[in-house]
């Protein structure tokens, strides 16, 4: 044991390949191949007549997917989802993130830790499951309305077009709060531990230099809290972008990618369109990911 | 106004605490509707309260069955990423060779990607393979993004750790079986745990893989995806709701605990 570990010490690449070797089998065979097995189906057809699948490479599938309105709307509505749902998440979280970070102290910034922990670890259909009952017609959402005497408020928000819809559990609305409250965690705690980066040093000299808080708190602590909101913003984007569940549960009838990559490759047998919509989110991401990477995000992650 | 650094204005404060009431208020709205009397709306408040769907829920032959693959697939899957993931994180945490970010953006991959991507990728391969869904199929897709949580956990705590700590204790004569079983090993086990508890977690309630992955084997996340895209039993799902936050807060809390005291170490400055 003594010498084989003296061995691998001296011959640090030898050490290092021992170490790689598993772990890169499993993410080269499993991962990557099943993610190019992937790729390759989408380069397959359907036939119109048979409803076959045509195993000879074509871009026809990528053709159908940019041409035929509804599949373009399809992108377009999740992108602008994942869009505000990102955005909504960075306002809400940026007090609970600042909070938590610069002023708890103790046991209080210990609750506020496992409490942004809890929610995001508890189980994912558990809450999906919970907005259901939350948001249904006899819920707790419009039991609140009523007894606060405002259920004219939540009708006319419903009756909104675009975002509205019958009932909160079958609008866009509903939808967007769902993934708002799934991701939440995700964009407070790289907010969080950047903001708790930020040194106290810079805050004294901003107020030295006779900044009002509010201006030390858009000036100085902000703009150092930009990588950790763009890693948050990578995780809340790209989780929108591939939902299939919330969007099946909750919301208008309209698709998103995640449910057509899923009814594709199911129930319609479309194989070849499922693969090259489920390309769609992976472009998308590394588009971001290389945005997100000039604020910084990566050094937050 | 006199300048307090240490106070957070009103909005602050109150912004903070609305938004983690938000988070944790459909936790709670769960766990009360287990106990209601009403068992076809999803009325609030509820009429009245009652334990009987727990006893109805524990009679549940399926419910069983699922939780038990649940439990035996999160348990696989959790060995084998605690092996590869702590491999994984141990050679990249200071050696440095020419594709090393090429490998760490592909040990991430499978998280910063949708789950849906991971599922039907691995369906795609399966298909193109030949192989048939079964209880490996889903552990080969749990394995693969709980990898990433270890590798996560293990690599921060190896990346805290003072190099000089392995250099010391090769200079006081330690070989690197014993600078491993002395120094890194301590150092590294709680992380090891905490990072095993999450995958543990994370695998008991995953359902996006595992909806491409699965065939014919009913995992209780399925079976709970089935009652949400058809509710048949609603106050037994109450029930298993609870249940699975029940199962899942324990490995939660414990890995919690594990990395805490590192947490305080870095904040207090």
């Amino acid at each position: 044991m003594r010498a084989a570990s003296t061995f691998f010490y001296r011959r640090p690449y030898w050490y290092l390949a021992l170490l790689l070797l598993p772990p890169l089998l499993w993410f080269g065979t499993v991962y990557l191949g099943s993610l190019f097995a992937l790729l390759w189906q989408s380069f397959y057809r359907i036939d119109d007549f048979t409803a076959q699948i045509v195993r000879e490479p074509t871009l026809e599938t990528y053709k159908q997917l940019v041409t035929q309105p509804a599949n373009v709307d399809i992108v377009v509505r999740t992108l602008v989802m994942a869009l505000a749902v990102t955005a909504a998440c960075a306002v809400i979280a940026l007090p609970i993130a600042t909070y938590m970070a610069r002023y708890a102290r103790g046991r209080v910034k210990a609750l506020f830790y496992v409490g942004v922990m809890l929610p995001m670890w508890t189980s994912y259909l558990v809450k999906v499951y919970a907005w259901r009952l939350l948001l249904a017609k006899e819920g707790i959402i419009a039991w609140v309305f009523a007894k606060l005497g405002l259920m004219g408020v939540l009708d006319s928000i419903l009756a909104a077009p675009g975002i509205g819809g019958p009932s909160l559990s079958s609008s866009y609305l509903g939808m967007f709060l769902v993934f708002v409250y799934m991701w939440l965690p995700f964009m407070i705690l790289p907010m969080a531990a950047a903001l708790e980066r930020v040194p106290g040093s810079l805050i004294q000299a901003s107020a030295d230099l006779g900044a009002r808080p509010s201006q030390t708190f858009r000036n100085v602590v902000l703009p150092l809290a930009v990588p950790g909101i763009a890693a948050g913003s990578v995780f809340t984007f790209s989780l929108t972008l591939g939902d299939f569940i919330i969007p099946s549960v909750v919301g208008a009838p309209g698709y998103f990618i995640g449910m057509m990559v899923y009814v594709q490759q199911g129930t319609a047998g479309n194989v070849p369109l499922a693969a090259a919509f489920s390309v769609v989110p992976i472009v998308l991401i590394f588009v971001y990911l290389s945005i997100a990477k000039r604020f910084g995000a990566f050094d937050a992650l | 106004m006199r300048y307090r650094p240490d106070k957070a204005s009103w909005t602050t404060r109150i912004g903070a605490f609305a938004g983690l009431a938000f988070m944790h208020i459909p936790v709670l709205v769960i766990i009360l509707y287990a106990f209601t009397t009403e068992d076809r709306t999803y009325q609030f408040p509820p009429p009245g309260l009652t334990l009987h769907w727990f006893g109805v829920a524990f009679q549940r032959a399926d419910i069983w069955q699922s939780m038990s693959l649940s439990l035996a697939i999160a348990s696989c899957a959790t060995v084998f990423a605690l092996i590869l993931g702590t491999l994984a994180a141990f050679a990249l945490a200071r050696a440095r060779f020419p594709a090393k970010d090429a490998l760490t953006v592909l040990f991430v991959l499978p998280i910063a990607l949708p789950g849906i991507i991971t599922g039907i990728a691995l369906l795609a391969a399966m298909k193109l393979g030949g192989v048939d869904p079964s209880f490996w199929t889903i552990v080969a897709g749990h394995t693969t993004f709980c990898i990433v949580i270890v590798y996560n956990n293990v690599i921060a705590r190896l990346r805290r750790l003072p190099p000089s700590w392995v250099e010391a204790s090769m200079d006081l004569g330690a070989d690197g079986l014993q600078t491993f079983r002395y120094v890194l090993l301590p150092q590294v086990a709680t992380a090891f745990l905490a990072g095993g508890m999450l995958a543990f977690a994370l695998s008991f309630d995953e359902v996006i893989v595992t909806v491409f992955t699965a065939g014919n084997e009913r995992t209780l996340p399925i079976w709970f995806l089935n009652e949400l895209f058809r509710p048949r039993n609603r106050a037994v799902t109450n029930v298993v709701a609870v249940i699975v936050i029940a199962v899942t807060l324990v490995p939660i809390l414990l890995a919690y605990y594990f990395t805490r005291p590192d947490d305080e170490h870095e904040t207090a400055r």
